[in-house]
């Protein structure tokens, strides 16, 4: 039986930089306890001598020249999108104190 | 009012018979006659009129516009595609315009194919349902009562409510195969790789796969064989197979082996399923196909393989929305942290926080081996064994899912039991195996879909197998 607890929620919710409200907590905590007790049935698969899978087309090193593409985007166009932008940069709150 | 054959209408497009400007009229007037199902979010109206006049002044001219002149289509909203926001159906996204379109969508115009609209699903693709979208869910054509599946559920809608003559899906555990079952559409998932995941909204990077749903295995495969191919922008792509997937496929069924999966016949499908599944099974018996079951027995971990390895994806991919670059943002933060969590925890719906911390779980500190690399393992136990069926049979069938459409609500307060539905549509996706769906009859009215699944980059026999079931069916 798999139980978190309200600790280990917020802390992940900390890792995720997700802000949860109370309600939002207590229901992750009981349906995440759920989720993780039901895939705790691979424990019991039998798995001697085989590797994990990360991808499925066998590719490896995939070479490219590393040359510019020009998409007719300008860097304003990109910059309409940030919420905000100040100076040609997109602007975010200050960091260091 | 119903469309011709998607290679008719280029042809007639192309011959002058039929004008581009009248066809996207025809889509744009039924998307506002159908409105109640809710299948769009969004139409691409003034632009799609525009390419629409183009295409018919280049057609006047003698110009050769390509193998989709004219006809129109409608993406999921997680595809880049210009004339429209794309939201991916989520708060987060709403007002977010591309600068760029998708590789698919830039090989679809490029053959003169015209967007005209862009489909609900749910948030992110995170969902079986459409009910995960911060627009509204989507109304089952075949019931409006009832769930058209998802993610691509309005994609889906959008086919058999005949908006346009094809629509655009994403699949990542059976977004495109669960709708195309619960609505009656013909729905293709790719093997992984031969559609390019350039320009659409990640969700799990290791099995997300573009592909179209239409009316006939024949659209579906004419469609697909102009999306199909490697991209430099997506270093995971794979060549595409040199013959094709359209033309002179092989339709003979005397012979071909076949093989039942066991364990998607067995206890928790509903009867009236496998009632028509079995139906279809017979029919490929009679027409010389050789039956025989197969099993893979590591089929029930799937599930739990998938619901480890996607949310760890999708909580990587998920990191860039930040509430700095684009779109939502929280406006009172009073730090850069304050600023990520609260536009994070105010943008994101239900499910995507959900699977953000699930992913974020699996993948911490103490956790990972026991959950996240424990199921990219058990992945690989399952990959082994679909390729040892297919040392046996050439061809994998089966349902799509244990259920026809399910209510609106039916599932929605419970999510193991909603993920439930993907559990016969998942194993194609964690093997990067192609799998289509094509419809098999009506369960108390509701539609059935049959699925069927190939071995990697097998994707031109499968539309050959695909087509000449549907002809039985």
């Amino acid at each position: 039986m798999t139980e978190l607890t309200r600790e280990d929620v917020l802390k992940l919710a900390r890792l995720a930089r997700l802000d949860l409200t109370d309600e939002e907590a207590e229901a992750f905590r009981k349906e995440m306890s759920a989720i993780l007790d039901y895939v705790a049935l691979l424990n019991d698969a039998d798995v001697a001598g085989l590797e994990p899978t990360s991808q499925v087309t066998g590719l490896k090193n995939v070479m490219r020249e590393d040359s510019v593409i020009d998409y007719g985007i300008s860097p304003e166009d990109l910059l309409r999108l940030a919420p905000k932008s100040q100076d040609g940069q997109i602007k975010v709150n200050r960091m260091i104190g | 009012m119903s469309w011709l054959p998607i290679a008719e209408i280029a042809a007639k497009v192309q011959a002058g018979e039929l004008k581009a400007v009248d066809l996207v009229e025809q889509a744009l007037s039924a998307i506002e006659e159908k409105k109640e199902y809710n299948a769009i979010i969004a139409t691409t109206a003034e632009r799609a009129r525009e390419r629409a006049a183009a295409i018919d002044a280049a057609v006047k001219n003698g110009e050769k516009i390509g193998r989709l002149a004219g006809v129109p289509y409608i993406a999921k909203d997680n595809y880049l595609v210009f004339g429209a926001e794309t939201t991916a159906a989520s708060n987060m996204l709403k007002g977010f315009t591309a600068p760029y379109q998708s590789t698919v969508v830039e090989r679809l115009e490029a053959q003169g194919a015209i967007c005209v609209a862009k489909a609900n699903l749910d948030a992110f693709a995170h969902g079986g349902s459409t009910e995960n979208s911060d627009f509204g869910v989507t109304k089952n054509p075949a019931d409006p009562t009832r769930v058209p599946g998802g993610s691509s559920g309005g994609s889906a809608a959008a086919v058999m409510l005949d908006l346009a003559p094809f629509a655009l899906g994403t699949d990542t555990g059976g977004s495109i195969r669960q709708p195309a079952s619960f609505t009656g559409s013909v729905g293709y998932k790719p093997t992984y790789g031969l559609t390019s995941r350039s320009g659409v909204v990640a969700m799990a990077s290791s099995t997300d796969v573009m592909g179209p749903m239409a009316r006939s295995v024949d659209d579906a495969a004419l469609v697909f064989d102009v999306l199909a191919g490697s991209d430099n922008l997506d270093s995971t792509t794979i060549e595409r197979d040199p013959q094709g997937y359209s033309d002179n496929l092989d339709t003979s069924l005397a012979g071909k082996k076949v093989g039942v999966v066991k364990e998607y016949m067995g206890e928790g499908v509903d009867p009236g399923v496998k009632t028509q599944i079995e139906a279809a099974i017979d029919k490929l018996k009679a027409a010389g196909a050789e039956i025989t079951e197969v099993s893979l027995p590591s089929i029930p971990l799937a599930l739990a393989v998938y619901y480890i390895i996607v949310p760890a994806e999708l909580s990587s991919n998920l990191s860039r929305h930040d509430g700095q670059r684009y779109q939502f943002s929280y406006d009172g933060a009073e730090s850069l942290d304050e600023s990520y969590t609260k536009s994070r925890g105010i943008g994101f719906g239900n499910e995507a926080k959900r699977r953000i911390m699930i992913g974020t779980f699996v993948l911490s500190s103490g956790y990972y081996d026991a959950y996240y690399r424990r199921a990219q393992i058990v992945r690989t136990k399952l990959i082994n064994e679909f390729n040892s069926a297919f040392e046996q049979v050439d061809f994998l069938v089966g349902p799509t899912t244990p259920t026809t459409a399910f209510k609106i609500g039916q599932n929605s307060d419970d999510p193991l039991q909603m993920y439930m539905a993907d559990v016969m549509t998942v194993g194609a996706s964690l093997a990067g195996i192609p799998a289509i769906v094509i419809p098999a009859g009506e369960s108390e009215g509701l539609p059935v879909g049959l699925q069927i699944m190939a071995p990697g980059r097998d994707d031109r026999k499968l539309f050959g197998v695909a087509k000449a079931t549907e002809a039985i069916l």
